[in-house]
């Protein structure tokens, strides 16, 4: 086996050493090539997971709802007849929501809007509730909450260890009267709502919340029922 | 062959990513409170892990040395986010347990810490075995660690199973009545798990290396003095 005779390489001269300004430059671009690499993938993930994505939320919301307004108590189309919230710190929320309105035969039925208790053990306790027209708390639900696990988290129907009876279900029928304003307390706060030993704060929040949501709905039911769809609703000066 | 049981030695036991390395005690600490919740965890990180070591390994040969940790940091947060998004679209109800642990992944230094220690060196399939193993590694000592925290902080085990496998039901270990241990449940709850864990790690390598002392020494006896 022989080798082909091969002209000896000339050795080239060593380049200068790049500046600065070359060598980010060519650093940039090499981060720019994988960050627009990577922002594509993430970006193809989101199109192909959008549809998904959306079907569920449209879906955790009807299934929301209908944990707290049972369907028979309404006939029409619930997430067409919504009205929009600006930020309410009344309810505190600190950001828009939307308010639901169910009829029955063109009779009000219900309002199902948002609330946020603000003093929870961690953090804010997010909550929806559904008001019926007679006044009655038709039945409240813990929607998000860092409360501690296994200890405050009983504040969640589905966290609850009480399967028949979870704690949230005793605001369910409710109404002011039923017990009087003033007794919308939890136990330890001389109301009549239990508090679970050891986590007196998160019930406390809860039920605080309620209460405030209930007054806030009764006190505007008649205008929030009589506003166009997809309105937005004002405060009415006082 | 002899490496790949050396790399699954090394995730499970050697250098365990918790009970060796230490790392990834952030989202260990923070979830580790049920089983499942740990466990499940878990999986997502054995994925991201797998995932992180095969692409970094792929592409090791385009990564300048320079600049390899913000294009690992890069390519982790991507994956993760992806996770992010495949299990909110394809395994919804996981994702409502999971979805705020997630974003966790990406500071869990163990990812960066295999992507640079072992898939920056090595092929593409010992590199993502290597993602698999070390994440197993993790998945057993974290789900332990919320095993251990949920029987002495709550009296049952794998609450919340009915979350990821429908129907089944949460074993009540302790009675009914069990008053809960909260500290279990709290984070320092998780240092005392988590150092009696390695405490009781360090004890078996401690007797396992006495003993292969005492046999060396035994065969050493054994030699007849002259041979």
């Amino acid at each position: 086996m022989s080798a082909p005779e091969l002209a000896p390489i000339p050795i080239p001269p060593a380049p200068p050493p790049p500046g600065a300004a070359r060598i980010s430059l060519h650093t940039a671009v090499t981060l720019l090539a994988f960050t627009l690499a990577f922002t594509a993938l993430m970006a193809g993930v989101y199109q192909l997971t959008k549809p998904v994505l959306d079907a569920t939320a449209l879906d955790a919301q009807r299934r929301m709802i209908a944990e707290v307004l049972p369907p028979d108590l309404y006939d029409n189309e619930l997430l067409e007849d919504a009205i929009q919230l600006p930020a309410t710190p009344a309810l505190g929320l600190a950001a828009p929501t939307t308010l639901y309105r169910a009829r029955l035969g063109d009779q009000p039925a219900a309002l199902v809007f948002e609330t946020a208790a603000p003093d929870g053990y961690s953090g804010e306790i997010r909550l929806i509730l559904a008001v019926r027209a007679d006044g009655r708390l038709a039945a409240v639900r813990v929607t998000q909450h860092k409360e501690t696990p296994g200890l405050g988290d009983y504040i969640d129907a589905k966290k609850d260890k009480n399967k028949q009876h979870p704690w949230i279900t005793q605001f369910s029928g409710r109404h002011f009267g039923d017990p009087p304003r003033e007794k919308w307390r939890v136990k330890k706060d001389g109301g009549v709502f239990e508090q679970r030993a050891g986590a007196t704060i998160s019930a406390r929040a809860v039920t605080n919340a309620t209460t405030r949501a209930l007054g806030w709905a009764l006190e505007r039911a008649d205008a929030l029922y009589a506003l166009p769809a997809g309105s937005q609703w004002k405060e009415p000066a006082r | 062959m002899s490496q790949l049981r050396a790399i699954t030695h090394n995730g499970l036991w050697n250098q365990n990513p918790v009970l060796g390395q230490m790392l990834g005690l952030c989202s260990l600490l923070a979830i580790s409170t049920s089983a499942v919740n740990a466990v499940s965890l878990g999986l997502a990180t054995i994925l991201v892990m797998a995932m992180a070591n095969l692409i970094v390994s792929l592409l090791r040969g385009f990564i300048p040395h320079e600049i390899r940790i913000p294009i690992f940091i890069l390519i982790i947060a991507s994956l993760v986010t992806v996770v992010d998004m495949a299990m909110n679209a394809w395994l919804h109800d996981l994702y409502l347990v999971l979805g705020i642990f997630i974003p966790l992944i990406v500071v869990n230094c163990i990812v960066l810490a295999r992507v640079e220690a072992f898939a920056a060196k090595n092929s593409a399939g010992l590199a993502a075995f290597d993602g698999v193993m070390m994440g197993i590694g993790f998945v057993w000592v974290i789900g332990l660690l919320g095993a251990i925290r949920e029987f002495i902080g709550q009296g049952t085990l794998l609450a919340g199973i009915d979350m990821i496998v429908p129907g089944m039901q949460a074993i009540q270990v302790l009675p009914e009545d069990y008053p809960g241990f909260l500290v279990a449940i709290l984070p320092p709850g998780a240092f005392f798990v988590l150092g009696l864990l390695i405490a009781g790690r360090n004890w078996l390598d401690h007797r396992a290396n006495e003993r292969a002392k005492a046999r060396l020494l035994a065969a050493q006896q054994s030699i007849p003095a002259g041979a």
